[in-house]
């Protein structure tokens, strides 16, 4: 239990519980109109409508998606190892439903924290969390007992672990900056100044290293249709398979949102203070835009250029970021 | 071998001769110089991609939106009749199915009976088929015909769940087609 004296303010259960609910429907209702959304605009991309049949401009195309998704069979291969093949795509939507909780959509308000939690470790929960969903595709691919799956997630692994620390490396420098861990506070240090422009190096690095970490291309080598057919959820069908998907575009979501607030100034913004959480959600959907055009525009690495992104170019980079913002932040301090 | 061919690999003169040829290489990768050409050309792309999304959509929407054929357009064939005395232009002289390549066109002429003329000339074709799923739109039944009685027409959606249904009869191919199919203008 968290104690009340952390969190600086007591909240009755009954506003905590309204929050998460609040948060978790807005989420879950953004989640489909985002898929639809991606296809529409790659569709544009590429000189095409994209799904424009179901319902008007094609809104309704989710729902059909849906639809299809639960009414096909959960298929499970014979020689899958039962327990973690079911596990596998439900930790992931866990860990993007846990991480939703830290993004601040507000500052506090009539007792009233415009956020799930403002824990004090901010960005540690996050990538705490972000690494359990990663086990979810470790173990979703592993005990599928296919060797397309298996390599799908060994290359998840080798990926995770190439830059989730070029990441975090590119997050010190925000953190330097605004003295706290803490997301709400590192908003509120961003009155002045949004931190992407003294940090703009550790904004790039950061959203190079979240587009590995949310399997989107170019960084899409665990799933790789074109030649792991769709790697660790090869063998996976029906809502499972749907519930990947899910998390995939939950994740483009957290990430965007840790971005937006970490480098964005998060919910600041002009009008009153009730628009807060619009103008986080709107810078969100900006860089889940910024997602999309990347996807439209970028072929998939190769598995070595890959890696010799992540360490020989993001961690140096990533570090020496860190150095000049101490040595300057010392300086001016 | 004999020092008398005066060749020596390594001598002097053989070296001058040999033409070094510069391979051309792409730039090295990696490095920091690498990131930065590879940042640049991301944003290059990036600008590509959104020129095509601000083009707009080239999609034809085929069953609603149809490509618009040219004059010539070889479709469906159609028959055709005169059209002041209203007697069929066919004589039933059996060109056409001489001349088709894919043996689709089968022709049965009979005599025209003065009084209950069915064509202008001697004869006419009482029994005219064309087998749709064996021709090849090639035009050469419409080069044939000394009388211009078959044309190509510019229909093209001719898709059907029988075979049978895709021999065209004479009444069929006589009959005024649907212009389904919208003609390019001028210039397009």
């Amino acid at each position: 239990m968290l104690s009340l004296a952390d969190t600086g303010f007591a909240e009755a259960t009954w506003i905590m519980v309204a929050k998460s609910v609040v948060i978790f429907a807005v989420i879950f209702g953004v989640l489909p109109v985002l898929t639809v959304v991606e296809r529409k605009l790659i569709g544009r991309f590429q000189h095409r409508y994209g799904p424009n049949r179901v319902g008007p401009y094609g809104l309704l195309q989710p729902l059909a998606d849906v639809g299809k998704l639960v009414s096909k069979e959960s298929f499970r291969p014979e020689n899958a190892t039962k327990t973690l093949f079911i596990l596998g795509p439900l930790l992931p939507v866990l860990a993007g439903v846990l991480s939703l909780a830290i993004i601040p959509w507000g500052n506090v308000q009539d007792g009233v924290g415009f956020y799930g939690i403002d824990v004090p470790i901010g960005i540690l929960y996050f990538f705490a969390v972000g690494s359990i969903a990663f086990y979810g595709l470790l173990l979703g691919g592993w005990s599928s007992g296919s060797k397309y799956s298996l390599l799908g997630a060994m290359r998840s692994a080798a990926q995770l672990i190439s830059y989730e620390v070029s990441m975090g490396l590119a997050l010190l420098g925000v953190i330097m900056m605004s003295g706290s861990l803490s997301l709400v506070d590192t908003v509120q240090a961003q009155g002045e100044m949004w931190f992407i422009v003294p940090q703009f190096v550790g904004f790039l690095i950061f959203m190079l290293a979240g587009f590995a970490e949310t399997n989107r291309t170019p960084f899409d080598m665990p799933e790789a249709d074109a030649e792991l057919v769709q790697g660790f959820m090869t063998e996976y069908g029906g809502m499972r398979f749907g519930s990947f998907l899910l998390v995939e575009y939950m994740e483009i979501l957290v990430v965007s949102g840790i971005a937006a607030a970490m480098f964005l100034g998060g919910w600041m913004g002009p009008g009153p203070s009730f628009l807060d959480p619009i103008w986080m959600l709107a810078k969100m959907i900006g860089l889940v835009l910024l997602f999309i055009w990347v996807r439209a525009t970028l072929p998939r690495l190769r598995y070595d250029q890959l890696m010799t992104l992540g360490w020989k170019v993001l961690l140096p980079l990533a570090t020496l970021n860190v150095l000049v913002t101490a040595i300057l932040v010392v300086v001016f301090s | 071998m004999s020092a008398g061919n005066g060749f020596d690999p390594r001598s002097a003169s053989y070296l001058d001769s040999i033409e070094v040829v510069e391979v051309q290489r792409g730039p090295d990768p990696g490095g920091v110089g690498g990131a930065y050409r590879a940042f640049g050309e991301t944003l290059r792309g990036l600008k590509t991609t959104m020129a095509r999304l601000i083009e707009g959509p080239m999609t034809i929407e085929y069953p609603e939106e149809k490509t618009p054929v040219y004059p010539r357009f070889r479709g469906r064939h159609k028959l055709h009749k005169f059209e002041d005395t209203g007697l069929e232009k066919c004589v039933g002289c059996s060109l056409c199915a001489a001349a088709c390549p894919a043996d689709c066109i089968r022709v049965v002429a009979a005599e025209n009976i003065p009084g209950d003329r069915v064509s202008a000339g001697e004869r006419y074709a009482a029994v005219y088929e064309i087998n749709l799923s064996r021709c090849i739109f090639c035009g050469y039944c419409e080069i044939a015909c000394p009388f211009d009685a078959i044309t190509m027409g510019h229909d093209y959606e001719m898709a059907d769940y029988d075979r049978r249904d895709l021999i065209f009869t004479k009444e069929m191919l006589l009959a005024e087609p649907v212009e389904r199919t919208p003609l390019k203008s001028e210039g397009e």
